[in-house]
C-alpha cells in the first residue's frame, strides 16, 4: 500500500523533472499573463531571493513559495535545480544561479548565461523544503497549457494543500475553461482554504459545497479539518451536512464495490460449479474430485508457462485455457471410464470412489510439482485497475467474469443447440426413457464428464491468477461448488448461475457486516436450512423419473 | 445379520475384553524390554485406534444399516472431544504458563478477563460426561430433525452434512469462538487427578476404550436385532413403502442418527485424553470422509466390521506415514477407489448373505 | 348441499372434483368417486388416465391442487401425510412390486403387521405366540409359508406380489388401494390373485385399478371408468361396456 503510494509520488516528480525545460517555458509564459495580483516579477523575486540567501531551510521554505507566486520567467527552472540540488546562491553578490541538467549555468533573476561561478554555494534543502517545492511546482502546474496536467496539478495540490498558492489558483480558476480542470481546482482551492484556520466564513462555505462534491474520505478528511477550527454555527452545520453526505455516498460506493467483489465472487464460483452441475444433473453422481480438476487447470497454466519460450509469456495465461480444458477433460474422461462408469447405480459409493481418486491426483502433483505453491506469471492486460469514482475494478477480476460469462455462453450453446446438448438433457431429465430411444447413455455419461472436466480446468487458469496455485487448490472450492449446485438446483445451468451469483453476492453482502468467516458459516447454515425447504434447490426438476 | 457374522461380533468382544486386561498387564506387569512388554506409546497408539472404531462402529449404524452416508460424523467426534478437552483443561487450574487459576491459558493470552458462559461448569467430571453426550446429540438431533423431516435423501444428505461439519471447522478456527481457536486446547496434566502421563493412566485410558468400543457393539448390536432395526433397514431400503405402511421414517432416522453421534461423540471424549490435544482440524472434512473409508473397508452393515476397518486403516496409515510418508495418500486413494469399484462387502462382508444375493442396485437413496 | 353431506358422512372414501397439475399437465381434471364401507370398486382406464396419480392423492403422496378428499366422512386427508394416513387404515400395494427385499418374507409382514409404529414400540417390541402365529396365517393365505425364511428379494414376481398383499393383509387397513396386481402374472397366477383379493375384500373395501380385463370380470364388482383424469363412466362391467364412449377411449370397437 505505502508502497505504491510512494510510486506514484515518485512517478509523478520523475514527469515533472522530464518536462522540466521547454515545457516549462509554456507554462512561464502562462504565468506571466495570470500575474495580475503581485507588483512586478522582479520585485517578488527580489524579495523570495533574499531569503535564500541566509541558507536557513525555514526561509528557504518561504523563498520557495514566493518563487513560485512571483510568476517570474526562470521560476521553474529555478524551483526545478533547487530539488535536485543545482541551484546555487552568493550571498555577497547577491545572485542566484541555476545549472541546467547539461551543466551550463543560468542566472535565475535574468536567465542570462553564467560563466564565473566564483562564491557561489549550493543551497541546500531538507524535507520540509522538499515538501514546499512539491507543493509550489504543483502551483505551477496549475498554469500548465495541458488540461491534463493542470488537472494532475490541482489534484497533487489536493493531497498537499500548501496555503501560498492560493493566489495561483484562484488567477488560474478565474481563467479556467476547461469543466474537469476546473473543478479539480475549486478542490483543490478548497483543501487550502481548510488548511487554512485564517480564511474568511465565505470561502470556508465555498470550500464545504466544493469538499461535499467530490464526496470522497480525504474530502470529508478536509471538511472535518475545517470544522475543527471553526466555531461559527453555519460552517459546522454546513460541515455535518458534507460530512453526512459524504457517507452516504461513501456508502453507495462501498455497496457498489462489493456487489463488484461479489460479481467477481460469483464469477469464480460460477466456474468452478457448472461443471460439477453438469456431471451431476447428467450421472446424478457427485465427482468428489472435481475441485482437482480444477487444480489441473490450474497446474496446467503453470505448466504452459514453463514450456513456452520467454518472449512468448505474456500468451501463456490465453494459450493454457484450451490446455486446461484438455488435461481435465481427459481426466475426466479417464475417472468416468473406470470408476464412475460402474457405479452409477451406487451414488454414495461414487462419492467415496471419487474421493480416492481426489486424494490420489493431490498426492501425483505434490510429487511431480512439490508441495510448495508455484507462481504463475499475470500478464500486464491481467495486472492493474480501472478507477471509477469510489469504485475499483482489478483487470484480472474483470477477465475472470468475462470468461465466466463466456464459459456459461458456450455452455448454454452446446446444451440448447447441438445434438449432443439435446441427448445430454435427455439423459438427465430421465435415462431410462432416453437410453430406450436410442441414446447412448455411456457416451453421453463420458462425453458430460469430459465437458464438465474441461470447464472446471478452464476455471483452474482463472484461479491460478487470483489464488495460490497448490496441489490443495481444488479442495479450497469444493465444498463452495457444492453449495452452488445444491442451492440452483442440479442438472440446470441458469440454476448454477443464479446459485453462484445469489451466494457470491450474499458472501460479499455478510462479509463487512459480520466478517468473512463468519459470513461464510452463515451461508453455509442458510444453505443447510434452504434444501430442508427446497430439498432439489430453486430450480427443481420435476417428473416421475426424479421422484422415484 | 447372520450367524457367522455374529459369531465373528462375539470372537471379537472376546478379544477386546482380553486386550482390556491383557494391554494394562503388558504394558505395567512387566519389566522393559521384556518381549511382552508393551511400551506406553503403543498402548497409547491402539488406545487411538479404539477411538476410532467407536466412531466407525457409529458411523456404521446410520450408514449401514440406514443408508445415511453422514459426511460429518467427525464433527460428532470432535465436539464429544472437546467436551473432553475442556474439562482437562479447566483441570490443569493455576498450573498453566500464566498460573491463571481460573482462565486456561488461551484465554489470558487473548486478554480475557472472565470464564465465557460456555466454559462454565467444566471444572466437574460428571458435567463434562454429561457434556459429551448431550452436545453431539443435540446437534443431531436438531440437524436431522430438519433434514429428514424434509426428506433429504442421498448426495445431498451426504453433501448437507459435510457442509455442516465444514462450517463448524471454520467456526473452531476463529479465536473468538472461545475454544482455543487453531491450536485447540492442549497441554492437560490430569483427568479426575490422574496424571495423564503417567503409564498406569494411559493404561487405564486403553481399558476403558476397549470396553467402550464393546460398549458401543453390544448396544448397536442389540439396536439392530430390533424390530426397529428391521425397520430401520426397511426405511434404508425403500423408504416411501414405511411411509405407506405408517411409519415415521424421519423418527427412524432420527433416533439411530442421534444414537450415532451420541456414540461417536464419548468416541471423541476418549480420544483426546489419549492423544493429547484437541483442536480444529478434527473437524476437517477430509476425516469424515476417511472414517466412511474405514466402514466401507470392514464391511457396512456388519457393525463388527467396521471397527475391524478402523483398526486395519489406521495400523496401515500408521505403517505408511512412518515407512513411506509419500505413498500413504495413494495408499488411502486407492483404497477408496478399489474397496467400492472391487470390494463392496468389505472384509466382513463376506460373512453376510446380505451381500450375495443383493441385487447390484443401491436402493433407498 | 344436505344431500351431499349425507353422501360424505356416509362414505369411506370421499373425492370431489380433485384436480392435480404436473408443471401444466392436467393429470385429475375434477375427479369425483364414492366408496361405501365394505365395497369393492375396479378402475379402469386407458394409460395415463390417471389412476395412479388418484391414488397418489388418497395416500397423501401428492396434494391436489383443488377439491376434497375425505376417509370415513371425517378425516381430510389433504391434511395428513402418508404416515398418519395409514395409520388411519388406508393400506396400498403399487404397481411395481415393492417389498423389502433384504428382509425374510417372515419380517416383511411382521414390518405390515398392526402394531405400534414408533421409535419406542419397535425398540421393545418381542414375538409374541399369538402374533407368530397371526403371520403363520397370512404366510398360508399367501401361499409363502414354504419360503417364510427366504429373502423376499430371491421371490419370483408373482411372490413378491403375493407377498405385498400380505402386507397388507397384516396392516389390517380399512380401505386397501391395489394398483394393477396381476400385471405381468402368469394366468394361474392372476387367477389366484382374484381369489385373494375377493378373500380380503369380504373383510376390507377394496379399490383395484387393473387393465386386464378378464381379471375385472372375475373381480364382478362395480366398474369406474377414468378418462383423462376424470370419471367416463361408472357401473357393473357390463354396463360400462356397452357405454359409447367408454368403448370409443379404452376398449376399442
Ligand atoms: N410426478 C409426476 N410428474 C409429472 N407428471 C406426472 C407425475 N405423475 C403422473 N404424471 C402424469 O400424469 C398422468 C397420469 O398418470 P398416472 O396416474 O400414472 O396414469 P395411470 O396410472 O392411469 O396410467 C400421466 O400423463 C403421467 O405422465
Ligand atoms: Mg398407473
Amino acid at each position: 500500500m505505502t508502497h505504491a503510494i510512494a510510486e506514484t509520488i515518485l512517478s509523478a516528480h520523475l514527469r515533472l523533472r522530464a518536462i522540466s525545460t521547454h515545457a516549462f517555458a509554456l507554462l512561464l509564459a502562462a504565468l506571466l499573463l495570470l500575474s495580475v495580483s503581485t507588483p512586478t516579477h522582479a520585485d517578488a523575486l527580489d524579495e523570495a531571493f533574499v531569503k535564500l540567501y541566509a541558507d536557513n531551510f525555514q526561509q528557504t521554505e518561504q523563498a520557495v513559495a514566493g518563487i513560485a507566486a512571483s510568476g517570474a520567467p526562470h521560476a521553474a527552472e529555478t524551483l526545478d535545480a533547487l530539488r535536485d540540488g543545482r541551484l546555487f546562491a552568493n550571498a555577497d553578490a547577491k545572485r542566484i544561479l541555476y545549472k541546467t541538467t547539461a551543466g551550463d549555468a543560468f542566472d535565475a533573476m535574468t536567465g542570462g548565461k553564467v560563466d564565473n561561478l566564483d562564491g557561489f554555494k549550493k543551497v541546500r534543502i531538507n524535507n520540509g523544503v522538499r515538501r514546499a517545492l512539491d507543493a509550489a511546482m504543483g502551483a505551477l502546474g496549475v498554469g500548465a497549457a495541458d488540461p491534463q496536467r493542470r488537472i494532475h496539478a490541482a489534484h497533487e495540490l489536493f493531497n498537499n494543500p500548501n496555503p501560498t498558492t492560493l493566489p495561483i489558483i484562484d488567477a488560474q480558476l478565474a481563467k479556467e475553461a476547461n469543466a474537469d480542470a476546473k473543478s479539480a481546482l475549486e478542490e483543490a482551492r478548497a483543501a487550502i482554504v481548510a488548511a487554512t484556520p485564517g480564511a474568511g466564513n465565505a470561502d470556508a462555505l465555498r470550500a464545504i459545497e466544493a469538499l461535499a462534491a467530490r464526496g470522497d474520505k480525504a474530502a470529508q478528511n478536509h471538511i472535518a479539518t475545517l470544522a475543527a477550527k471553526r466555531d461559527d454555527p453555519a460552517i459546522r452545520t454546513a460541515a455535518d451536512a458534507a460530512i453526512a453526505r459524504i457517507d452516504r455516498s461513501l456508502f453507495l460506493w462501498g455497496l457498489a464495490q462489493n456487489g463488484w467483489y461479489g460479481l467477481s465472487t460469483a464469477s469464480v464460483l460460477l466456474l468452478a460449479a457448472i461443471g460439477l452441475a453438469i456431471t451431476f444433473g447428467v450421472m446424478g453422481v457427485i465427482n468428489m474430485a472435481h475441485g482437482e480438476m480444477v487444480m489441473l487447470g490450474a497446474y496446467s497454466t503453470y505448466a504452459m508457462q514453463m514450456l513456452l519460450p520467454a518472449s512468448m509469456t505474456n500468451w501463456s495465461v490465453p494459450l493454457a485455457l484450451p490446455l486446461a480444458f484438455v488435461v481435465s477433460a481427459i481426466a475426466g474422461v479417464v475417472i468416468e471410464r473406470f470408476v464412475v462408469r460402474y457405479l452409477y447405480t451406487r451414488p454414495l459409493d461414487t462419492l467415496l470412489a471419487t474421493w480416492g481418486v481426489s486424494l490420489i491426483l493431490q498426492q501425483a502433483v505434490r510429487t511431480l510439482f512439490g508441495a510448495s505453491n508455484r507462481q504463475v506469471y499475470s500478464p500486464p492486460f491481467l495486472s492493474g485497475a480501472y478507477h471509477w469514482g469510489g469504485l475499483e475494478i482489478t483487470n484480472n477480476r474483470l477477465w475472470i467474469i468475462l470468461l465466466s460469462g463466456a464459459v456459461f455462453a458456450a455452455l448454454l450453446f452446446v446444451l440448447h443447440a447441438t445434438s449432443f446438448g439435446l441427448q445430454m438433457r435427455a439423459v438427465t431429465q430421465n435415462r431410462r426413457m432416453a437410453s430406450a430411444m436410442g441414446i447412448s447413455t455411456a457416451r453421453v455419461d463420458m462425453m458430460a464428464f469430459a465437458l464438465g472436466s474441461g470447464v472446471a480446468g478452464i476455471a483452474g487458469v482463472a484461479l491460478s491468477q487470483i489464488d495460490n496455485v497448490s496441489p490443495n487448490l481444488g479442495q479450497g472450492y469444493i465444498v463452495d461448488s457444492f453449495m452452488v449446485v445444491v442451492f440452483g438446483g442440479v442438472g440446470n445451468l441458469w440454476g448454477a448461475a443464479l446459485g453462484a451469483v445469489t451466494l457470491g453476492l450474499a458472501n460479499k453482502i455478510l462479509e463487512p457486516l459480520i466478517g468473512a468467516v463468519q459470513g461464510q458459516i452463515a451461508l453455509l447454515v442458510f444453505i443447510i436450512l434452504f434444501i430442508q425447504k427446497r430439498p432439489r434447490g430453486l430450480f427443481a426438476q420435476k417428473g416421475r423419473a426424479v421422484e422415484s | 445379520m447372520n450367524n457367522a457374522l455374529d459369531r465373528a461380533g462375539w470372537i471379537f468382544v472376546a478379544i477386546m475384553a482380553l486386550a482390556a486386561v491383557l494391554v494394562p498387564v503388558a504394558a505395567l506387569g512387566t519389566p522393559e524390554g521384556a518381549l511382552v512388554h508393551m511400551p506406553s506409546y503403543l498402548v497409547q497408539l491402539l488406545g487411538k485406534y479404539l477411538c476410532y472404531a467407536i466412531l466407525a462402529i457409529a458411523l456404521d449404524l446410520v450408514w449401514g444399516y440406514c443408508g445415511i452416508l453422514s459426511l460429518g460424523h467427525g464433527a460428532f467426534f470432535a465436539l464429544g472431544g472437546y467436551a473432553m478437552g475442556m474439562y482437562l483443561m479447566r483441570q490443569i487450574g493455576a498450573r498453566g504458563v500464566y498460573a491463571n487459576p481460573l482462565l486456561p491459558d488461551f484465554m489470558v493470552f487473548l486478554n480475557w478477563k472472565a470464564l465465557p458462559i460456555a466454559w462454565w461448569g467444566f471444572n466437574s467430571f460428571a458435567y463434562a460426561m454429561l457434556m459429551v453426550v448431550l452436545v453431539p446429540g443435540l446437534l443431531a438431533l436438531g440437524f436431522g430433525w430438519f433434514a429428514f423431516r424434509s426428506r433429504v435423501t442421498g448426495v445431498y444428505l451426504s453433501i448437507i452434512t459435510q457442509a455442516m461439519t465444514f462450517a463448524l471447522f471454520k467456526e473452531f478456527f476463529r479465536n473468538d469462538f472461545g475454544f482455543g481457536g487453531n491450536n485447540g486446547l492442549t497441554d492437560f496434566k490430569d483427568i479426575l487427578g490422574f496424571p495423564l502421563q503417567s503409564d498406569a493412566v494411559k493404561a487405564g485410558l486403553f481399558c476403558v476404550t476397549a470396553l467402550f468400543v464393546n460398549l458401543s457393539y453390544l448396544v448397536s448390536r442389540a439396536i439392530v436385532r430390533s424390530k426397529y432395526g428391521k425397520a430401520l433397514i426397511a426405511t434404508r431400503d425403500a423408504e416411501s413403502r414405511m411411509r405407506f405402511l405408517g411409519y415415521r421414517v424421519e423418527n427412524i432416522k432420527l433416533f439411530a442418527f442421534v444414537v450415532s453421534a451420541v456414540m461417536a461423540g464419548v468416541g471423541g471424549a476418549l480420544y483426546v485424553p489419549q492423544v493429547g490435544i484437541i483442536n480444529p482440524s478434527e473437524f476437517a472434512p477430509g476425516n469424515s470422509i476417511e472414517a466412511a473409508i474405514w466402514v466401507a473397508v470392514g464391511g457396512r452393515g456388519t457393525l463388527v466390521g467396521a471397527a475391524i476397518g478402523a483398526i486395519a486403516v489406521n495400523f496401515g496409515k500408521t505403517y505408511f506415514t512412518g515407512a513411506l510418508p509419500e505413498y500413504w495418500l495413494f495408499a488411502l486413494g486407492a483404497l477408496f477407489v478399489g474397496v467400492t469399484l472391487f470390494f463392496p462387502a468389505g472384509l466382513m462382508g463376506a460373512l453376510s448373505w446380505r451381500w450375495k444375493q443383493r441385487a447390484p442396485k443401491e436402493t433407498g437413496t | 348441499m344436505s344431500e351431499e353431506n349425507a353422501r360424505l358422512t356416509s362414505s369411506l372414501l370421499y373425492l370431489d372434483d380433485v384436480q392435480v397439475t404436473f408443471d401444466g399437465y392436467r393429470a385429475l381434471r375434477g375427479l369425483s368417486l364414492v366408496l361405501a364401507p365394505g365395497e369393492m370398486r375396479a378402475i379402469i382406464g386407458p394409460n395415463g388416465a390417471g389412476k395412479t396419480t388418484m391414488m397418489d392423492v388418497i395416500t397423501g403422496k401428492t396434494r391436489p391442487d383443488v377439491g376434497e378428499v375425505y376417509f370415513e366422512g371425517r378425516h381430510d386427508l389433504t391434511q395428513l401425510d402418508e404416515a398418519e394416513i395409514a395409520t388411519l387404515g388406508v393400506g396400498r400395494k403399487f404397481q411395481k412390486p415393492t417389498v423389502f427385499e433384504n428382509h425374510t418374507v417372515h419380517d416383511n409382514i411382521l414390518l405390515a403387521a398392526k402394531a405400534p409404529r414408533s421409535v419406542r414400540a419397535t425398540l421393545r417390541a418381542r414375538p409374541t405366540p399369538e402374533s407368530g402365529r397371526a403371520i403363520e396365517r397370512i404366510l398360508e393365505r399367501i401361499r409363502l409359508t414354504n419360503v417364510r425364511d427366504w429373502r423376499a428379494g430371491a421371490l419370483s414376481h408373482g411372490q413378491k406380489q403375493w407377498l405385498e398383499i400380505g402386507m397388507l393383509l397384516a396392516q389390517d387397513p380399512k380401505l386397501l388401494l391395489v394398483d394393477e396386481p396381476v400385471a405381468g402374472m402368469t394366468d394361474s397366477e392372476t387367477a389366484e390373485t382374484a381369489a385373494m383379493l375377493k378373500e380380503i375384500a369380504r373383510e376390507h373395501s377394496v379399490v383395484v385399478v387393473e387393465h386386464d380385463m378378464a381379471f375385472v370380470r372375475e373381480l364382478d364388482v362395480k366398474v369406474t371408468v377414468l378418462h383423462e383424469g376424470a370419471v367416463l363412466a361408472e357401473g357393473s362391467l357390463d354396463q360400462v361396456s356397452a357405454d359409447e364412449r367408454v368403448v370409443e377411449v379404452y376398449l376399442g370397437r
